[in-house]
């Protein structure tokens, strides 16, 4: 799902793509899809790249768990897009999941050390 | 939150899809806007987005996925399908919603009446400790005023005891005049039942000193509303009743209308008044019965130790009294004057609640049968979802939602249908005169039957294709070789058909046995002629009259009025509310204890010319005239059953009986049979007295007249108004009159008969769906066999044979089931017997009917085949 990325059990990828749309969400305050996928790539500096067909089950998926909202909107270039905004639980499942991405980075570095 | 969201989201896909689609173009469209921004060909800009997105198609899927997560996902799904599928047949569905829908109301309504009247316990707080005390054999009820006072005073057992009386008095505000009912209470009845006043205030013992201590009235809620327009300065105001006054000193609860189920008193006033409402005093007679008598149990006793309480003073009073001999006390619960009403109504309604109960189950045979047809019909479908590795659970899960879907629908109907019927009885008064209700208002656990009933009556229809589809093999159904094959032996479903035809013989013998019965008594010889006579309903004690001159000149002034045949008077018509019971003694007699009772029977007061205006016919002897007066000897006319029982057939003309006071009556003149107390009643005796030597302020003017009833009534209310001003009086035909006595056999008549034609529906519908399957089924093979020359004779055969033959053998099981049945049914209905020609031939020749009207359609079916047509199609 992430290219770019290793390669993980499912959940934890889904976790880390869940983990960058809240992020990300959380400082752009309301973005339509395309932009979620635009400011990823522009906040890792072009390193991750979101399958962008990939990305809207994850947006419906969260907002079916009540962490994102979303609402009809319109672009600066007058197109209608939908926008979508952290809610209250989102804000507590983002720092859930930085929690765990930090463990899990940390187990994986300690293991690439070990080895 | 979310969960809503999601179940929301199952529903409306539609929409949610539509929803998805737009953003995916507008995200595509966004990166379009930038490649071209970047420099790009539009051509190569549109390319490059699509590419970058990815697998659009399979967005929809995982998004639905995501919402899969939810268990309910899949039954959405289901039930999504299985909507598609009753639509797809709205024929079927149809009949099965509406036979499940009236199967499930008549059980609705039933077991709420059920409920009602027999189930539901008195509306009082501490109603599990209530109890009333009755005799010992059942529907001896009452009791008399001085062994209530002795089992209250005497007993150990009980926190209270009350009684209470049912009666009624003319009530007249200087204004108005009326006839009102109302309970005679003691003081300690509204307290033990705990019952508060509306406002103003009850009665208790302290107001009780004595005899016509305590002149005050409760008026019902009800009452006090229709009568004083709801005006609380009421309170405090002197009434008269019976000429009497009586202060009105409080308003009873809206809800409160005593404890007897039916029965809505006007008002409520002290016992120990009775002798200004009743004209005589049962306060210190143990003779005089007429009062019930309840009582609360004290906390952690028994019913079991308070009726050997009781029974300890029994038998001490019987020893005492003589009055009181063979006393016994047995405690039953309240509500329905004791058990006299509870218990046959019980069992009526215990036996139409089976009946009804075998409706629906024969309903859901129906249905059975016809979800099997249809997973077979549907085999090649369910055989290729099998085939490509959906699991039996799952198919089984969908049919299974088919038939719960139709339950559900029929359940809700039939609930809305029975809720609309048993709002209509709530709130229906079927007779005028006599202040009955019959509550029923549904509640919980009413609500409660239907939904399980409906639950159930979709799981096991929808259970009995299972073991098609676990049997199924995937492969010889898709070659198409099974279907034709399998028809040719005995069925499961053949097997359910038979039983449900079955079901239905027995439950149309049942009915047109019970109807038989109920027509014969509603036919039976009542000893009495109600047609054309007009009845004239008084109590002269209401207006405080000397009582003879004025019964004197009603009947002189009546017998005057246009278009009279005749005119008579008796205190109460045999089969009306009223009524008295009396012992006679041989002559001779000077013990006279219950045990020296040669007989038990009515006792009525009349005046000369009853007997000719109510046509009871006169045997032997002759009938009383004016000069059977207190100067005369006493006199009586008995009618035949007592003559065999007290003089052993030969005349008694001349011969003479006692009464328990001592009195000695001759009898000149012998009257046929009749009825009594109820239509049941086996041959009771009866005694007729003059009314001049039987003095009786009951009274009522019967009328006998070629003019209509209209114009008899209002010249009878004029002759009323002219003769006794302020007596309060109804007026109307004796058949309207014997509406209430009639009425439970009319409303079991109509039971039964709505029940006999439930089952004939459903065994048409049953058989039609197996005569039209089979049709169906072997539509190529009835071609061939057309194409080939076959008379219409043997095709018919071919189509009909096995339906008929299940038929036949369904009533016949069902007939003779129906026989036995029927010996339960005579307990219940008058004269309920199975071997009745009529009733033999009237099911076979309804089951006859049934068989050709449900056989029609699909017979005319087999022969409109037109071969060539259905060669053309399989080719």
């Amino acid at each position: 799902m992430l290219l770019g990325s290793a390669t993980m059990a499912k959940n934890d990828l889904q976790g880390t793509l869940d983990l960058l749309v809240l992020k990300t969400l959380l400082r752009t305050r309301s973005l339509h899809g395309y932009g979620i996928v635009r400011e990823i790539q522009r906040a890792s500096d072009d390193l991750l790249r979101v399958e962008e067909g990939s990305l809207y089950p994850a947006l419906h998926r969260m907002e079916q768990c009540g962490w994102i909202a979303s609402e009809w909107g319109v672009t600066e270039a007058n197109r209608k897009a939908k926008y979508y905004k952290l809610t209250a639980s989102g804000r507590k499942q983002l720092q859930a999941a930085e929690q765990d991405f930090q463990e899990l980075v940390k187990g994986v570095l300690a293991l690439l050390r070990y080895a | 939150m979310s969960l809503y969201r999601r179940v929301a989201n199952l529903f409306c896909r539609a929409k949610l899809e539509r929803d998805i689609d737009v953003e995916l173009r507008s995200h595509i469209q966004l990166r379009i806007d930038d490649n071209i921004a970047a420099g790009m060909a539009p051509e190569e800009a549109r390319r490059d987005a699509l590419l970058r997105f990815g697998r659009r198609n399979s967005f929809m899927e995982e998004a639905r996925a995501a919402d899969t997560a939810v268990v309910l996902d899949g039954m959405a799904r289901d039930i999504r399908h299985a909507a598609r599928q009753v639509r797809k047949s709205p024929d079927f569905a149809i009949t099965a919603i509406v036979t499940l829908a009236l199967a499930i109301a008549a059980n609705v309504v039933v077991f709420s009446v059920l409920n009602a009247l027999v189930l539901r316990a008195v509306n009082v707080a501490g109603s599990d400790r209530l109890f009333q005390v009755v005799n010992k054999n059942r529907g001896n009820i009452s009791q008399s005023y001085p062994d209530y006072l002795d089992y209250r005073s005497q007993n150990t057992t009980f926190r209270d005891m009350a009684v209470y009386r049912i009666g009624f008095a003319g009530l007249s505000t200087g204004a108005a005049a009326y006839k009102c009912w109302l309970y005679e209470v003691s003081g300690s009845y509204f307290g033990m039942l705990g019952v508060k006043p509306e406002f103003g205030r009850f009665f208790d013992s302290h107001d009780e000193r004595g005899p016509n201590s305590a002149p005050y009235i409760v008026l019902s809620d009800a009452f006090w509303r229709s009568h004083f327009g709801g005006d609380r300065r009421i309170i405090g105001k002197t009434v008269d009743l019976n000429k009497q006054p009586f202060t009105i000193i409080g308003i009873a609860p809206r809800e409160f209308h005593g404890i007897e189920q039916f029965f809505w008193p006007d008002l409520f006033l002290p016992i120990v008044n009775e002798r200004q409402i009743e004209g005589f005093d049962f306060l210190s007679n143990r003779f005089s019965h007429g009062s019930f008598v309840i009582g609360m149990l004290k906390p952690g006793v028994s019913a079991q130790q308070a009726s050997e309480n009781l029974n300890a003073i029994a038998h001490t009073l019987a020893k005492h009294y003589k009055a009181d001999e063979g006393l016994y006390a047995r405690l039953v619960n309240p509500g329905l004057f004791g058990d006299q009403i509870g218990e046959p109504a019980r069992g009526f309604l215990s036996a139409i609640m089976i009946m009804t109960f075998l409706v629906l189950v024969a309903a859901c045979m129906n249905l059975a049968g016809i979800f099997a047809a249809r997973a077979s019909d549907r085999g090649r479908e369910l055989a290729i979802r099998l085939a490509i590795g959906s699991s039996r659970w799952h198919i089984l899960r969908q049919l299974l939602t088919e038939a719960l879907l139709v339950s559900l629908i029929g359940g809700a109907a039939g609930t809305l249908v029975a809720a609309f019927l048993l709002r209509t009885l709530t709130y229906w008064q079927p007779f005028g005169d006599f202040p009955i209700h019959v509550t029923v208002i549904p509640d919980p656990s009413v609500y409660a039957l239907a939904l399980a009933l409906s639950l159930l009556s979709g799981i096991l229809p929808g259970i009995f294709p299972a073991r098609q589809i676990w049997s199924m093999d995937a492969t010889q159904v898709m070659k198409g070789g099974a279907s034709t094959t399998a028809f040719r032996r005995l069925s499961w479903r053949d097997l359910l058909l038979g039983a449900q035809i079955a079901v239905c013989a027995l439950l149309l013998t049942a009915s047109l046995v019970a109807l038989r019965g109920m027509d014969r008594s509603l036919h039976a010889a009542f000893g009495f002629q109600p047609q054309g006579v007009m009845l004239a309903n008084t109590d002269l004690n209401m207006a405080g009259y000397p009582h003879l001159t004025v019964y004197k000149r009603m009947l002189e002034e009546a017998a005057r009025l246009p278009g009279v045949i005749s005119v008579g008077a008796i205190n109460d018509t045999p089969l009306s509310s009223g009524g008295d019971n009396t012992t006679a003694y041989r002559e001779g007699t000077t013990d006279f204890r219950p045990s020296n009772v040669v007989l038990a029977g009515s006792e009525y007061a009349v005046s000369p010319g009853y007997l000719q205006t109510a046509q009871t016919h006169l045997l032997a002897g002759r009938d009383f005239t004016w000069h059977d007066d207190d100067k005369a000897p006493k006199v009586a006319i008995v009618n035949e059953t007592f003559a065999r029982k007290m003089f052993g057939g030969s005349n008694p003309v001349g011969r003479r009986f006692a009464q328990g006071d001592g009195s000695l009556f001759q009898i000149v003149g012998v009257v046929e049979d009749g009825k009594y107390n109820f239509l049941t009643e086996h041959p009771t005796p009866a005694m007729f007295f003059p009314v001049a030597q039987d003095p009786n302020s009951d009274m009522t003017l019967l009328v006998r007249s070629h003019m209509p009833p209209a114009e008899t009534a209002a010249a009878l209310n004029h002759m009323f108004g002219k003769v006794a001003p302020d007596l309060p009086f109804t007026i109307q035909s004796w058949q309207d009159g014997l509406a209430l006595v009639l009425f439970p056999a009319r409303a079991a008549t109509v039971t039964l008969g709505v029940m006999g034609l439930f089952a004939a529906v459903l065994a048409i519908t049953g058989v039609f769906g197996m005569a039209a399957y089979s049709v169906s089924k072997r539509k190529k093979e009835f071609g061939i066999r057309i194409a080939l020359g076959t008379q219409a004779m043997q095709l018919m055969r071919a189509a009909l044979a096995r339906p008929l033959l299940l038929l036949l053998c369904g009533s016949a099981i069902g007939l003779t089931l129906g026989v036995f049945a029927s010996r339960l049914l005579s307990e219940i209905v008058y004269e309920a017997t199975p071997r009745d020609p009529i009733v033999m031939s009237g099911v076979i020749v309804a089951m006859l009917l049934v068989g050709i009207l449900a056989t029609w359609v699909p017979a005319n079916r087999a022969m409109g085949i037109d071969p060539a047509a259905l060669l053309r199609e399989e080719a």
